[in-house]
Protein backbone atom coordinates (compact mmCIF):
# COMPACT_ATOMS: atom_id res chain seq x y z
CA UNK A 1 0.00 0.00 0.00
CA UNK A 2 1.38 3.40 -0.94
CA UNK A 3 1.90 6.10 1.62
CA UNK A 4 -0.95 8.26 0.31
CA UNK A 5 -3.38 5.33 0.32
CA UNK A 6 -2.56 4.48 3.90
CA UNK A 7 -3.03 8.10 4.90
CA UNK A 8 -6.47 8.15 3.27
CA UNK A 9 -7.29 4.92 5.07
CA UNK A 10 -6.42 6.48 8.38
CA UNK A 11 -8.71 9.43 7.69
CA UNK A 12 -11.58 7.14 6.76
CA UNK A 13 -10.99 4.91 9.73
CA UNK A 14 -11.55 7.60 12.30
CA UNK A 15 -15.20 7.08 13.21
CA UNK A 16 -15.64 3.45 12.25
CA UNK A 17 -14.43 0.41 14.05
CA UNK A 18 -14.44 -3.20 12.99
CA UNK A 19 -16.03 -5.77 15.30
CA UNK A 20 -13.52 -6.95 17.84
CA UNK A 21 -10.98 -4.20 17.24
CA UNK A 22 -8.64 -3.75 20.19
CA UNK A 23 -8.72 0.04 19.92
CA UNK A 24 -12.45 0.16 20.77
CA UNK A 25 -11.91 -0.49 24.45
CA UNK A 26 -8.22 0.28 24.68
CA UNK A 27 -8.62 2.80 27.48
CA UNK A 28 -11.38 1.02 29.36
CA UNK A 29 -11.58 -1.72 31.92
CA UNK A 30 -12.89 -4.13 29.29
CA UNK A 31 -9.93 -3.49 27.01
CA UNK A 32 -6.32 -4.54 26.81
CA UNK A 33 -4.78 -7.21 29.01
CA UNK A 34 -6.99 -6.34 32.00
CA UNK A 35 -10.07 -6.92 29.84
CA UNK A 36 -8.92 -10.35 28.67
CA UNK A 37 -7.91 -11.36 32.20
CA UNK A 38 -11.21 -10.16 33.63
CA UNK A 39 -13.18 -11.94 30.90
CA UNK A 40 -11.17 -15.13 31.37
CA UNK A 41 -11.76 -15.06 35.14
CA UNK A 42 -15.48 -14.44 34.80
CA UNK A 43 -15.82 -17.14 32.13
CA UNK A 44 -14.04 -19.67 34.39
CA UNK A 45 -16.32 -18.80 37.31
CA UNK A 46 -19.44 -19.13 35.16
CA UNK A 47 -18.23 -22.45 33.71
CA UNK A 48 -17.61 -23.85 37.19
CA UNK A 49 -21.03 -22.60 38.26
CA UNK A 50 -22.63 -24.39 35.29
CA UNK A 51 -20.93 -27.70 36.08
CA UNK A 52 -21.89 -27.39 39.75
CA UNK A 53 -25.49 -26.45 38.96
CA UNK A 54 -25.83 -29.50 36.71
CA UNK A 55 -24.59 -31.94 39.34
CA UNK A 56 -25.64 -30.54 42.68
CA UNK A 57 -28.71 -31.75 44.54
CA UNK A 58 -29.22 -28.33 46.08
CA UNK A 59 -31.26 -26.92 43.20
CA UNK A 60 -34.85 -27.94 42.67
CA UNK A 61 -34.43 -30.33 39.73
CA UNK A 62 -36.91 -28.83 37.21
CA UNK A 63 -35.19 -25.45 37.71
CA UNK A 64 -31.75 -26.74 36.73
CA UNK A 65 -32.39 -26.14 33.03
CA UNK A 66 -33.24 -22.48 33.65
CA UNK A 67 -30.13 -22.05 35.78
CA UNK A 68 -27.96 -23.58 33.06
CA UNK A 69 -29.46 -21.46 30.29
CA UNK A 70 -29.02 -18.27 32.32
CA UNK A 71 -25.40 -19.16 33.13
CA UNK A 72 -24.68 -19.95 29.45
CA UNK A 73 -26.18 -16.67 28.25
CA UNK A 74 -24.19 -14.80 30.91
CA UNK A 75 -20.99 -16.45 29.73
CA UNK A 76 -21.76 -15.61 26.11
CA UNK A 77 -22.22 -12.01 27.22
CA UNK A 78 -18.85 -12.10 28.96
CA UNK A 79 -17.23 -13.35 25.75
CA UNK A 80 -18.92 -10.68 23.65
CA UNK A 81 -17.92 -7.85 25.97
CA UNK A 82 -14.41 -8.83 27.01
CA UNK A 83 -13.15 -10.90 24.07
CA UNK A 84 -15.06 -9.48 21.09
CA UNK A 85 -15.15 -5.89 22.44
CA UNK A 86 -18.82 -5.35 21.65
CA UNK A 87 -19.89 -2.06 23.22
CA UNK A 88 -22.89 0.23 23.08
CA UNK A 89 -20.80 3.03 21.60
CA UNK A 90 -21.83 4.74 18.36
CA UNK A 91 -18.86 3.23 16.50
CA UNK A 92 -20.29 -0.20 17.29
CA UNK A 93 -23.91 0.32 16.20
CA UNK A 94 -23.60 -1.68 12.98
CA UNK A 95 -21.99 -4.61 14.76
CA UNK A 96 -24.60 -4.66 17.52
CA UNK A 97 -27.50 -4.46 15.05
CA UNK A 98 -26.13 -7.36 13.02
CA UNK A 99 -25.68 -9.33 16.23
CA UNK A 100 -29.23 -8.51 17.37
CA UNK A 101 -30.63 -9.74 14.06
CA UNK A 102 -28.61 -12.94 14.38
CA UNK A 103 -29.88 -13.50 17.91
CA UNK A 104 -33.47 -12.95 16.72
CA UNK A 105 -33.15 -15.63 14.02
CA UNK A 106 -31.42 -18.05 16.39
CA UNK A 107 -34.19 -17.57 18.98
CA UNK A 108 -36.91 -18.05 16.36
CA UNK A 109 -35.33 -21.24 15.00
CA UNK A 110 -34.58 -22.88 18.36
CA UNK A 111 -37.60 -21.82 20.43
CA UNK A 112 -39.97 -22.24 17.47
CA UNK A 113 -38.75 -25.77 16.73
CA UNK A 114 -38.90 -26.90 20.34
CA UNK A 115 -42.33 -25.37 20.87
CA UNK A 116 -43.93 -26.77 17.71
CA UNK A 117 -42.39 -30.21 18.01
CA UNK A 118 -43.47 -30.49 21.67
CA UNK A 119 -47.05 -29.71 20.63
CA UNK A 120 -46.92 -32.23 17.79
CA UNK A 121 -45.66 -34.85 20.23
CA UNK A 122 -48.46 -34.01 22.63
CA UNK A 123 -51.12 -34.30 19.92
CA UNK A 124 -49.92 -37.68 18.68
CA UNK A 125 -52.35 -40.52 19.33
CA UNK A 126 -51.07 -42.79 22.10
CA UNK A 127 -49.42 -45.96 20.94
CA UNK A 128 -51.57 -49.07 20.82
CA UNK A 129 -50.35 -52.27 22.42
CA UNK A 130 -49.43 -54.06 19.11
CA UNK A 131 -47.55 -50.95 17.98
CA UNK A 132 -45.66 -50.81 21.23
CA UNK A 133 -44.58 -54.41 20.78
CA UNK A 134 -43.14 -53.60 17.37
CA UNK A 135 -40.89 -50.89 18.82
CA UNK A 136 -37.24 -51.96 18.88
CA UNK B 1 -7.64 7.58 17.79
CA UNK B 2 -6.51 10.03 20.41
CA UNK B 3 -8.86 11.48 22.94
CA UNK B 4 -8.23 14.99 21.71
CA UNK B 5 -9.42 14.37 18.16
CA UNK B 6 -12.27 12.15 19.34
CA UNK B 7 -13.49 14.62 21.92
CA UNK B 8 -16.37 16.34 20.19
CA UNK B 9 -17.28 13.25 18.19
CA UNK B 10 -17.67 11.37 21.45
CA UNK B 11 -19.94 14.07 22.84
CA UNK B 12 -22.05 13.98 19.67
CA UNK B 13 -22.83 10.29 19.47
CA UNK B 14 -25.10 10.50 16.45
CA UNK B 15 -22.78 12.91 14.72
CA UNK B 16 -25.62 15.19 13.80
CA UNK B 17 -22.98 17.79 13.14
CA UNK B 18 -21.83 15.89 10.09
CA UNK B 19 -25.33 15.27 8.72
CA UNK B 20 -27.35 18.34 9.54
CA UNK B 21 -26.43 20.72 6.80
CA UNK B 22 -26.54 18.23 3.98
CA UNK B 23 -22.80 18.14 3.94
CA UNK B 24 -21.08 15.30 2.19
CA UNK B 25 -18.68 14.78 4.97
CA UNK B 26 -16.90 18.07 4.88
CA UNK B 27 -16.54 19.94 8.09
CA UNK B 28 -14.44 19.06 11.04
CA UNK B 29 -15.55 15.44 11.35
CA UNK B 30 -16.50 13.81 8.08
CA UNK B 31 -19.31 11.32 8.66
CA UNK B 32 -17.58 8.23 7.39
CA UNK B 33 -19.39 4.95 7.22
CA UNK B 34 -22.78 6.64 6.86
CA UNK B 35 -22.92 6.84 3.09
CA UNK B 36 -21.46 10.31 3.25
CA UNK B 37 -17.85 11.27 3.37
CA UNK B 38 -16.61 8.15 1.68
CA UNK B 39 -16.58 4.44 2.44
CA UNK B 40 -15.25 2.83 5.55
CA UNK B 41 -11.70 1.58 5.50
CA UNK B 42 -10.98 -1.84 4.07
CA UNK B 43 -10.11 -3.19 7.51
CA UNK B 44 -13.57 -2.25 8.77
CA UNK B 45 -15.49 -3.59 5.75
CA UNK B 46 -13.58 -6.89 5.74
CA UNK B 47 -14.06 -7.43 9.47
CA UNK B 48 -17.72 -6.45 9.26
CA UNK B 49 -18.30 -8.83 6.36
CA UNK B 50 -16.66 -11.58 8.37
CA UNK B 51 -18.85 -10.66 11.35
CA UNK B 52 -21.91 -11.19 9.12
CA UNK B 53 -20.50 -14.56 8.03
CA UNK B 54 -19.99 -15.58 11.66
CA UNK B 55 -23.57 -14.66 12.50
CA UNK B 56 -24.85 -16.72 9.55
CA UNK B 57 -22.64 -19.58 10.76
CA UNK B 58 -24.22 -19.28 14.21
CA UNK B 59 -27.67 -19.37 12.58
CA UNK B 60 -26.66 -22.60 10.84
CA UNK B 61 -25.61 -23.98 14.23
CA UNK B 62 -28.98 -22.92 15.65
CA UNK B 63 -30.66 -25.33 13.22
CA UNK B 64 -28.45 -28.15 14.50
CA UNK B 65 -29.24 -27.10 18.08
CA UNK B 66 -32.96 -27.10 17.31
CA UNK B 67 -32.85 -30.60 15.82
CA UNK B 68 -30.81 -31.84 18.78
CA UNK B 69 -33.22 -30.30 21.26
CA UNK B 70 -36.17 -31.95 19.49
CA UNK B 71 -34.47 -35.35 19.15
CA UNK B 72 -32.59 -35.49 22.46
CA UNK B 73 -35.05 -37.98 23.97
CA UNK B 74 -35.39 -40.12 20.82
CA UNK B 75 -32.91 -42.78 21.84
CA UNK B 76 -34.82 -45.67 20.18
CA UNK B 77 -33.89 -48.00 23.04
CA UNK B 78 -30.22 -47.13 22.63
CA UNK B 79 -27.91 -45.48 25.14
CA UNK B 80 -28.88 -42.04 26.44
CA UNK B 81 -26.62 -39.09 27.07
CA UNK B 82 -26.54 -39.90 30.74
CA UNK B 83 -24.86 -43.25 30.04
CA UNK B 84 -22.53 -41.94 27.31
CA UNK B 85 -21.22 -38.55 28.38
CA UNK B 86 -18.11 -38.28 30.57
CA UNK B 87 -18.27 -34.92 32.27
CA UNK B 88 -14.61 -34.91 33.30
CA UNK B 89 -13.61 -35.01 29.64
CA UNK B 90 -16.14 -32.30 28.80
CA UNK B 91 -14.77 -30.13 31.61
CA UNK B 92 -11.24 -30.60 30.26
CA UNK B 93 -12.41 -29.74 26.74
CA UNK B 94 -14.17 -26.63 28.03
CA UNK B 95 -11.08 -25.50 29.90
CA UNK B 96 -8.85 -26.09 26.88
CA UNK B 97 -11.07 -24.17 24.45
CA UNK B 98 -11.71 -21.32 26.89
CA UNK B 99 -7.98 -20.93 27.56
CA UNK B 100 -7.25 -21.07 23.85
CA UNK B 101 -9.79 -18.30 23.26
CA UNK B 102 -8.00 -16.28 25.95
CA UNK B 103 -4.53 -16.86 24.47
CA UNK B 104 -5.95 -16.00 21.04
CA UNK B 105 -6.93 -12.67 22.56
CA UNK B 106 -3.40 -12.26 23.91
CA UNK B 107 -2.09 -12.91 20.39
CA UNK B 108 -4.30 -10.09 19.11
CA UNK B 109 -2.97 -7.79 21.83
CA UNK B 110 0.55 -8.66 20.68
CA UNK B 111 -0.52 -7.91 17.09
CA UNK B 112 -1.88 -4.58 18.29
CA UNK B 113 1.60 -3.86 19.70
CA UNK B 114 3.10 -5.12 16.39
CA UNK B 115 5.25 -7.71 18.16
CA UNK B 116 5.88 -10.62 15.79
CA UNK B 117 7.53 -12.86 18.38
CA UNK B 118 4.76 -12.48 20.95
CA UNK B 119 2.05 -12.94 18.31
CA UNK B 120 3.67 -16.12 17.03
CA UNK B 121 4.10 -17.46 20.56
CA UNK B 122 0.49 -16.88 21.58
CA UNK B 123 -0.81 -18.18 18.24
CA UNK B 124 1.22 -21.35 18.82
CA UNK B 125 -0.22 -21.75 22.33
CA UNK B 126 -3.72 -21.16 20.93
CA UNK B 127 -3.16 -23.81 18.27
CA UNK B 128 -1.80 -26.38 20.71
CA UNK B 129 -4.75 -25.90 23.08
CA UNK B 130 -7.15 -26.18 20.14
CA UNK B 131 -5.44 -29.36 18.97
CA UNK B 132 -5.69 -30.85 22.48
CA UNK B 133 -9.41 -30.03 22.48
CA UNK B 134 -9.85 -31.72 19.11
CA UNK B 135 -7.90 -34.76 20.31
CA UNK B 136 -10.25 -35.22 23.27
CA UNK B 137 -13.27 -34.88 20.98
CA UNK B 138 -11.98 -37.47 18.50
CA UNK B 139 -11.22 -39.75 21.44
CA UNK B 140 -14.79 -39.36 22.68
CA UNK B 141 -16.25 -40.08 19.23
CA UNK B 142 -14.03 -43.15 18.84
CA UNK B 143 -15.07 -44.47 22.26
CA UNK B 144 -18.74 -43.99 21.45
CA UNK B 145 -18.44 -45.64 18.05
CA UNK B 146 -16.65 -48.53 19.73
CA UNK B 147 -19.56 -48.93 22.19
CA UNK B 148 -22.02 -49.35 19.30
CA UNK B 149 -23.25 -45.79 19.90
CA UNK B 150 -22.37 -44.33 16.52
CA UNK B 151 -24.44 -41.81 14.59
CA UNK B 152 -26.63 -44.51 13.04
CA UNK B 153 -27.78 -45.93 16.40
CA UNK B 154 -30.61 -43.48 17.13
CA UNK B 155 -32.02 -40.10 16.16
CA UNK B 156 -30.53 -38.70 19.36
CA UNK B 157 -27.05 -39.87 18.38
CA UNK B 158 -27.44 -38.65 14.78
CA UNK B 159 -28.30 -35.18 16.05
CA UNK B 160 -25.48 -35.35 18.61
CA UNK B 161 -22.80 -36.29 16.08
CA UNK B 162 -24.07 -33.73 13.56
CA UNK B 163 -23.99 -30.88 16.09
CA UNK B 164 -20.79 -31.66 17.98
CA UNK B 165 -19.05 -32.96 14.85
CA UNK B 166 -19.88 -29.74 13.00
CA UNK B 167 -18.29 -27.74 15.80
CA UNK B 168 -15.27 -30.05 15.79
CA UNK B 169 -14.93 -29.57 12.02
CA UNK B 170 -14.92 -25.83 12.56
CA UNK B 171 -12.17 -26.17 15.16
CA UNK B 172 -10.16 -28.36 12.77
CA UNK B 173 -10.51 -25.86 9.92
CA UNK B 174 -9.64 -23.08 12.37
CA UNK B 175 -6.42 -24.92 13.23
CA UNK B 176 -5.49 -25.12 9.53
CA UNK B 177 -6.22 -21.40 9.21
CA UNK B 178 -4.11 -20.69 12.30
CA UNK B 179 -1.15 -22.62 10.88
CA UNK B 180 -1.47 -20.69 7.61
CA UNK B 181 -1.53 -17.40 9.53
CA UNK B 182 1.62 -18.32 11.46
CA UNK B 183 3.44 -19.20 8.23
CA UNK B 184 2.28 -16.03 6.48
CA UNK B 185 3.21 -13.87 9.46
CA UNK B 186 6.63 -15.48 9.53
CA UNK B 187 7.23 -14.80 5.83
CA UNK B 188 5.44 -11.51 5.29
CA UNK B 189 5.31 -9.70 8.62
CA UNK B 190 2.50 -7.32 9.58
CA UNK B 191 1.22 -6.32 6.14
CA UNK B 192 -2.23 -4.67 6.02
CA UNK B 193 -3.83 -7.72 4.35
CA UNK B 194 -2.31 -10.02 6.96
CA UNK B 195 -3.58 -7.82 9.77
CA UNK B 196 -7.09 -8.18 8.33
CA UNK B 197 -6.78 -11.96 8.14
CA UNK B 198 -5.42 -12.21 11.67
CA UNK B 199 -8.31 -10.12 12.92
CA UNK B 200 -10.87 -12.32 11.13
CA UNK B 201 -9.21 -15.40 12.58
CA UNK B 202 -9.49 -13.98 16.09
CA UNK B 203 -13.21 -13.30 15.56
CA UNK B 204 -13.69 -16.84 14.25
CA UNK B 205 -11.91 -18.41 17.20
CA UNK B 206 -13.89 -16.44 19.79
CA UNK B 207 -17.14 -17.33 17.98
CA UNK B 208 -16.24 -21.04 18.15
CA UNK B 209 -15.86 -20.76 21.91
CA UNK B 210 -19.25 -19.04 22.18
CA UNK B 211 -20.82 -21.97 20.29
CA UNK B 212 -19.02 -24.41 22.59
CA UNK B 213 -20.64 -22.71 25.61
CA UNK B 214 -24.04 -23.61 24.16
CA UNK B 215 -22.88 -27.16 23.37
CA UNK B 216 -21.47 -28.02 26.79
CA UNK B 217 -24.52 -26.55 28.49
CA UNK B 218 -27.36 -27.84 26.33
CA UNK B 219 -25.86 -31.11 25.09
CA UNK B 220 -23.57 -32.37 27.84
CA UNK B 221 -24.71 -30.83 31.12
CA UNK B 222 -28.43 -31.13 30.39
CA UNK B 223 -27.95 -34.54 28.78
CA UNK B 224 -26.06 -35.90 31.77
CA UNK B 225 -28.21 -34.33 34.48
CA UNK B 226 -30.74 -36.65 36.11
Amino acid sequence: MSDIESRIEEELDRHDTAPGEESITEHELAGGLSGYLLGFGLAILLTIASFLAAQTELIYQPAVISALVVLAIAQMGVHLVFFLHITTGPDNTNNVLALAFGVLIVALVVIGSVWIMAHLNLNMAPMTAPQAEMMP
Amino acid sequence: MSDITAGSAARDPHRSGGHGHGGHGHGLFPATGHGKGGPASKFVTVAYGFWIFLLSDIIMFSAFFASFAVLSKATAGGPSGKELFELTRVAAQTGLLLTSSFTGGLAMLATHRRSVAATQFWLLVTGLLGAAFLFLEVQEFATMAHEQAGPSRSAFLSAFFALVGCHGTHVGLGLLWLGTMMAQLWVKGFRPDLLRRLHCFALFWHALDIIWIAIFTLVYLLGASP
